[in-house]
């Protein structure tokens, strides 16, 4: 089973997560790929941390993650990196959005958002880091922040086998196909 | 050609190509998208959302009784509303196949408890089925119906969230037309009198005898040689964990067709092995069977029956074996609990309600359930579908009748008080109850994704149709007009008043508010009724006297520092701060 990768996308009820995780594994399906996903709908949607876990290989067997066994976190808030950390292999990288959702407890003003998230990631894991509803709202669609992550993810785990642009047009409305792929192609430049 | 299915879209699928005609559900996490599914086969299909589980299985019997191939969907909650149909017509048997699909929820990913709906096979005594993917819920779902159809069963097809939700890829088949079955009839069939009933149930035993036949045959139940160290007897999601731990170094007997369990093949298959493991997610369902059967074998003393099963938690028990993670310091993470949404219209109403004092909130299943959470914590109690008004009514009696003073409050949503909430509203008119009725109509059924619901004026598949108007609905029921407020639950004003009137009457009185939910896509209807503006609110920093009133709300795009601040990508317009502030110190942009 050593083959099978792990993709762990993290982040809160509404971001467009599932719609990330769909692109990611139409795609590696088209690559020949066996993958499972799982995803996670109703209550636990209505803006709580939400996941959704990818894994590919010649043959998946569950659809779920473990602890320590993602290969790749990619965190659509920055808190949410923290949150599921304990899932990354030892050695695993992060993609992480620069951008900050307060959770019920910090709205109330009980705790404070955390500080330092960006040098505690830093300090366990390979870490990217980069401002992507600020791409989003650049290319004037913040509600394209989730495929200019999956570009981000894409690079970052070198799966450089699949046609993105093709696999983007042909899972969002096709009078957003094109934001989509500019979308796509700024979260690629995000990975070096 | 292989698609990249999810368990519900699979089952969906399945149905289609297994020749079904028709289609019943209530909407319920993680069921939903099954019926969601099977609404674009309306060539071939007909479906239905009925208001409640008992209603869905009811029509789905009737039209199995006609002679057509049929589905009732439902999550685990779900079967305990059906079960009252469910128990009989395990005993009358099918026409056209029947399978009811149960939905369980290991873990409460969304749900207010994690029953094991695999023991309704046994207590009702029908046959089940377990698929462990994608794959299986399509390929088993047409198998389900052929074996209601030969055994003159129905068939209990169990899932749980990891098979709805997940995906695989599956290989597609195609529709096989089997037509309707003649209807003829049949008095002593399917009229449970108790004189038929005796009769029917001596017929319902030697049926269980020629399905344990079954599954001690089946391919449904097939065995994997590997080492015969270990043993798993295992199903469902739990088979993939098996696998994803052991691998190749353990045999497997993985069954797929669960009630009545194949004991003859367990026993061979125990034989042979060294040391037998049943893994199975919750109760000790299958465990207990193979123990009683005098088969030696270890479950639960290992496996916890509490929450969600996964491959971790095998290993560990089992092997011993953990893997190396990183650590974080979980003083570092703030919780993020799932909150109403910016905008959402029950926000207006729970804030008001929050208020008062001396009011005991009896609550329902919902988005509105979340009312319960802080800040606002305007929530008493929630059990389930329908509760809110009929405990609520029983507390507010209690109260009385022991000399408290103490007023009750139940708030219900649309859906669900078409689901069972009218008829708790019945118990308190009928009983000169004093208990209040909210019923918070947010147009469409909002918890599980935007499904139609009677009172919504479309069907499943898209149809115009009679919207109940709940006002009215409520006062054919006896509650007096007069009795009756109808209000914006955006309007703080109007929920304050309307509340204050309400905790102070004497006879039944229901406040109904109308705004549709801030997801929903709105209908022509709904434009030309609640307008479409396009505005958001902003703080003025200069007048904002840091008094913190606007964050009471439980906004989430409402954030704090030393001003407040409005994340103008999250809010929605709903002006709910705007009149909580005080001091006038929000305003709105963009009119």
């Amino acid at each position: 089973m050593s083959d099978v990768k792990n993709i762990l996308l993290v982040g809160v009820g509404g971001q467009g997560i599932i719609l990330a995780s769909k692109i990611l594994s139409e795609g590696l399906i088209s690559a020949g790929y066996d993958v499972k996903m799982s995803e996670v709908h109703g209550m636990a949607q209505r803006g709580g941390s939400v996941t959704t876990q990818v894994r590919f290989g010649k043959k998946v067997y569950s659809p779920i993650i473990g602890k320590g066994q993602a290969d790749i976190i990619v965190s659509f808030e920055k808190m949410e990196s923290l949150r599921w950390m304990e899932y990354l292999k030892v050695g695993g990288k992060v993609v992480v959005n620069d951008y900050e959702i307060p959770s019920a407890p910090i709205l109330a003003g009980s705790v404070k958002y955390p500080q330092n998230i960006i040098e505690t990631l830093k300090e366990k894991a390979d870490t990217t880091v980069f401002k992507a509803a600020d791409i989003a709202k650049e290319l004037g669609n913040i509600k394209t922040m989730n495929v200019v992550m999956v570009g981000a993810l894409v690079k970052a785990m070198g799966l450089d086998e699949v046609n993105w642009e093709n696999v983007v047009r042909e899972n969002v409305k096709e009078s957003l196909a094109d934001i989509n792929i500019e979308a796509l192609k700024k979260g690629m430049e995000q990975v070096k | 050609m292989k698609k990249f299915m999810t368990g519900n879209e699979a089952m969906a699928r399945g149905a289609f190509e297994a020749g079904v005609t028709f289609a019943s559900a209530y909407p319920g996490t993680p069921s939903t998208e099954i019926l969601e599914n099977i609404g674009p086969y309306k060539e071939h299909i007909y479906a239905e959302w009925a208001p409640n589980e008992k209603v869905a299985l009811e029509v789905a019997i009737g039209a199995s009784i006609a002679g057509a191939r049929s589905v009732a969907a439902m999550k685990h909650v779900g079967v305990n509303v059906a079960a009252d149909p469910l128990f009989t017509y395990a005993y009358t048997g099918v026409n056209g196949g029947l399978v009811l699909i149960s939905a369980d929820d290991p873990g409460m990913h969304s749900s207010q408890n994690e029953q094991d709906n695999r023991y309704y096979a046994k207590f009702s005594k029908v046959a089940m089925i377990e698929p462990s993917d994608s794959q299986e819920s399509k390929d088993f779902m047409k198998i389900a119906l052929e074996l209601s159809e030969q055994y003159d069963t129905p068939v209990l097809f169990r899932v749980t969230t990891r098979i709805c939700h997940s995906k695989g890829l599956v290989e597609m088949g195609e529709r096989e037309e089997v037509g309707i079955r003649p209807y003829s009839k049949n008095i002593p069939k399917f009229v449970a009198t108790p004189a038929n009933g005796r009769v029917l149930h001596v017929k319902v035993e030697e049926r269980l005898r020629q399905l344990e036949e079954f599954s001690n045959k089946t391919d449904l139940n097939r065995i994997e040689w590997n080492s015969k160290k270990v043993g798993i007897v295992t199903a469902g999601v739990a088979y993939q964990y098996a696998k994803e731990v052991f691998g190749e170094d353990a045999s497997y007997l993985k069954l797929g067709f669960t009630y009545p369990l194949p004991m003859d093949k367990i026993r061979e298959f125990a034989s042979q092995v060294e040391t037998l493991y049943v893994i199975e997610e919750l109760e000790p369902y299958m465990e207990e069977q193979i123990k009683a059967a005098g088969i030696a074998c270890i479950g639960k003393d290992l496996i916890p029956r509490i929450g969600e099963l996964n491959p971790d938690i095998i290993a560990k028990a089992i092997l011993g074996v953990e893997r190396e993670t990183l650590s974080v310091s979980e003083a570092s993470v703030v919780g993020r609990p799932p909150t109403m949404c910016a905008g959402c219209p029950h926000r207006g109403f729970f804030y008001q309600i929050s208020k008062k004092k001396n009011v005991m909130i009896s609550g329902d299943i919902g988005c509105y359930t979340l009312g319960s959470a802080e800040p606002l914590s305007a929530m008493d109690t929630c059990i389930c579908m329908g509760a809110s008004i009929s405990a609520g009514h029983g507390a507010q009696k209690a109260f009385e009748f022991n000399g408290v003073d103490k007023k009750v409050v139940g708030v219900i949503g649309d859906s669900t008080f078409f689901h069972s909430g009218v008829t708790s509203l019945m118990d308190i008119v009928y009983n000169k109850g004093t208990a209040v009725t909210v019923i918070l109509d947010n147009r469409i059924t909002g918890m599980t994704g935007h499904q139609e619901n009677p009172g919504t004026g479309y069907t499943l598949q898209g149809d115009k149709t009679h919207a109940i108007n709940i006002p009215l609905l409520c006062e054919a029921v006896g509650v007096k007009k007069e009795n009756i407020f109808v209000i914006n639950p955006l309007d703080l004003d109007a929920c304050n008043k309307a509340i204050d009137t309400a905790l102070k009457a004497t006879e039944p009185t229901v406040i109904v508010t109308e705004w549709p939910c801030v997801l929903k896509k709105f209908t022509p209807e709904d434009i030309e009724r609640f307008g479409n503006k396009k505005v958001i609110c902003r703080v003025d920093e200069e007048k904002c006297k840091s008094c913190r009133i606007c964050t009471k709300t439980g906004c989430p795009a409402i954030a704090f520092d030393t001003k407040a601040v409005i994340n103008e990508d999250m809010c929605a317009g709903c002006e709910v701060c705007l009149q909580a502030c005080p001091f006038k110190a929000i305003e709105k942009v963009g009119e």
